[in-house]
């Protein structure tokens, strides 16, 4: 406290301080600090995470296998969704549980409405402000209360799926290890298809809004990774595939990439090994497996000029709008499908390893446990997106700045802060 | 019309899902922009005023010594001080690790410990003065806008000191401790969920903390005599509140 968001010290030809000690429009608490001598060369470039961590991975030893995604579920209260599912099949893989096609659909279903609500956040109150000239989507209601609204309605369907299937939005209670504890009446599905079948409009209308926002030019190109499948758009099971031609199971993860601690950062920086720093998040997503997103989608992204693969770090915003297009399809068709039946589950522990990869919304989220034959955690490891985005993101300021060094000081602050947000970074969830 | 009172939120230890749930109140959320000025919110504001503020929502609990002198200078400029979730009452699932030593927890995770200043993890009622809490992992929307109606009013907000058993019975649920055998938390847990778990299917975990006055070692003696061991008890009240006076004796040393 006491400090300013933003400290300016500029005087041309001078060197030049960017010192946001508290980023502002992220999840949590993290600070951009970046030092350029006068002759441009940077000095020093820090995004520092200084988010107290909370040692998810030394209290989860001793705790029981049906406790993981309760416990998991609070390393984030925006993707409280993907850190359970992802313990889930973590736990499952470990004590070699199958849950049913029915729980597998349950699943991406409630994964995909928690896409929906945390890009929506993202891009419409998160973002947006930046792209229009606002401090905050709250000083945009006054002349842009459609567009307002719009973030408003289509967040309110991505929470509103969630609370039908997990119970409630933040930390869902329903999904346990092999199924869940109840499943939504047809009658309670049959009205938010509909919703769903509504909301396609909007989400055109998302990606019309971020084709048309005017967006730095600046391509760096870095190695994109997420999970991919074949016949599917993977969110919660997949290979890890990467633009630069990773291909391995969820089990292999520690075989390739490598985490390293930096002095000024509670989150770890991640690496594929022997390699460099990559990009998680909608855009590799959406850059490796086009394919395949929903036609609607693919059309949508054809029509907005911008051509896949893509490396510039602020396409991410388009390509969060092409996928809500995708995730209202894949919704509606996953609940086509479903035949809502009571399942019974039958658990039996044993001991084992397992790990599971799921792309959170901001990108590929990685968990793996130790557990007896009791079912009691014996060791955790956890990597979520921003974990593996910190180290990528530096690397990306440090090219970018550069280019925008003729501009005025609060101007080049403002787009590197902008840059960050378009990693829609999740900070505690980083430093967990 | 009275001026808008300034409210300000803010996060220390914890995962923003306490201030999220005050976004996801989408169908008020123009309507609560008449009522307040929201001043500080880093989550959704880059112009933060630092002045002072008429109620601050305080998400996170405190685990740093930064964070010590953060509420209190928080404190200091508030009129009315809400510790908004069990992370800022008690420090809540994270507050887990406050029964391992320190730098075993640390070394599990960091390499090199030397930069780290973790400290326990605490309610920030443990470091100034509180004027009312929100329970809940996360708290629930109706009670978010119950507290903050009831301060645009300045009355005392009505919010639950019943266990969630009152809120089972009065949706007709099965009670599960007795029928099925299963070891639930609801007998002394906080109500303000409306029964959410019991009624699909679950067991109360305790997310909204203790109740007033709960009688923990009577449900504990229930929970021995359903099979459970001590270890399991402990894991039971070593939750979301096991710092709390209520249950420290439950959560085990």
């Amino acid at each position: 406290m006491g400090k300013k968001t933003v400290k300016l010290k500029y005087t041309p030809k001078s060197e030049i301080n960017i010192d946001v000690n508290y980023l502002a429009r992220v999840e949590g608490r993290g600070a951009l600090n970046v030092n350029i001598s006068k002759d441009g060369k940077i000095e020093k470039l820090q995004f520092r995470i200084y988010e107290p961590p909370r040692f998810f991975e030394s209290f989860l030893i001793g705790r029981k296998y049906d406790e993981v995604m309760e416990l998991t579920s609070r390393i984030c209260g925006i993707c409280p969704v993907a850190h359970q599912l992802t313990a889930l099949r973590a736990i499952e893989n470990a004590m070699s549980v199958e849950p049913s096609k029915q729980t597998q659909d349950l699943r991406k279903l409630m994964a995909i409405s928690a896409h929906i609500q945390s890009n929506v956040l993202s891009m419409y109150f998160l973002s947006l402000p930046d792209l229009m000239g606002f401090e905050s989507i709250i000083a945009m209601a006054k002349d842009h209360l459609d567009i307002v609204k719009r973030g408003l309605k289509l967040k309110k369907l991505g929470n509103d799926i969630t609370d039908l299937i997990g119970g409630r939005a933040v930390h869902p209670v329903t999904a346990i290890v092999g199924g869940f504890t109840s499943i939504p009446t047809k009658n309670q599905i049959d009205k938010i298809r509909k919703r769903l079948l509504n909301a396609k409009k909007d989400a055109f209308e998302t990606v019309n809004l971020f084709s048309n926002v005017k967006i730095p030019d600046f391509i760096r190109k870095c190695e994109h990774i997420a999970i991919s499948d074949p016949n599917y758009y993977a969110i919660n099971k997949g290979r890890l595939k990467s633009t630069d031609g990773l291909n391995i199971d969820e089990m292999e993860y520690r075989d390739y990439i490598s985490e390293k601690q930096v002095s000024y950062s509670t989150a770890l920086h991640s690496q594929v090994k022997n390699r460099n720093s990559f990009m998680v998040g909608p855009l590799p997503r959406v850059n490796l497996n086009f394919d395949q997103l929903s036609s609607d989608a693919k059309n949508a992204a054809e029509d907005s000029g911008i051509k896949f693969p893509n490396y510039n770090p602020f396409t991410s915003h388009l390509a969060r709008a092409i996928e809500l297009v995708h995730d209202i399809d894949e919704s509606i068709e996953i609940i086509d499908r479903l035949p809502l039946k009571e399942e019974s589950r039958e658990i039996i522990c044993r001991s084992g390893f397992g790990a599971a990869i799921t792309e959170a919304p901001r990108g590929s989220l990685y968990h793996s446990y130790d557990l007896d034959s009791n079912g009691i955690v014996k060791g955790a490891d956890l990597v979520p997106p921003t974990a593996h985005n910190a180290y990528n993101i530096e690397k990306d300021i440090n090219e970018f700045v550069i280019t925008i060094l003729d501009k005025p000081i609060d101007e080049i602050t403002l787009q590197c802060e902008m840059l960050i947000r378009a990693y829609d970074p999740c900070i505690s969830c980083s430093a967990h | 019309m009275n001026k808008k009172p300034k409210i300000a939120i803010f996060k220390f230890t914890g995962c923003a899902g306490c201030q999220l749930e005050l976004l996801h109140l989408e169908d008020i959320f123009l309507n609560l922009l008449e009522l307040f000025d929201i001043d500080y919110w880093m989550m959704v504001k880059r112009e933060n005023s630092e002045e002072n503020w008429d109620i601050s929502l305080v998400e996170g609990g405190i685990s740093t010594p930064e964070e010590i002198e953060e509420i209190k200078q928080i404190r200091k400029k508030t009129k009315f001080l809400v510790a908004f979730g069990d992370c800022a009452i008690g420090g809540c699932i994270p507050s887990i690790r406050n029964w391992i030593p320190q730098m075993e927890a640390e070394s599990l995770v960091y390499e090199d410990t030397s930069t780290i200043h973790s400290t326990k993890m605490l309610g920030i009622g443990e470091y100034v003065k509180v004027d009312a809490i929100l329970k809940g992992c996360p708290p629930n929307r109706d009670n978010i806008v119950e507290l903050l109606k009831a301060a645009l009013l300045k009355i005392k907000p009505r919010l639950r000191k019943h266990p969630v058993c009152v809120e089972c019975k009065l949706r007709d649920n099965l009670c599960l401790l007795t029928s099925k055998k299963m070891p639930c938390m609801g007998p002394v847990t906080s109500a303000g969920c409306n029964a959410l778990c019991p009624s699909i299917g679950r067991i109360c975990e305790g997310c909204f903390g203790p109740m007033s006055d709960p009688n923990a070692s009577a449900l504990a003696d229930i929970f021995r005599d359903l099979g459970l061991n001590e270890k399991d008890i402990k894991r039971k009240f070593r939750k979301y509140a096991g710092m709390s006076s209520d249950f420290r004796k439950e959560a085990g040393d």
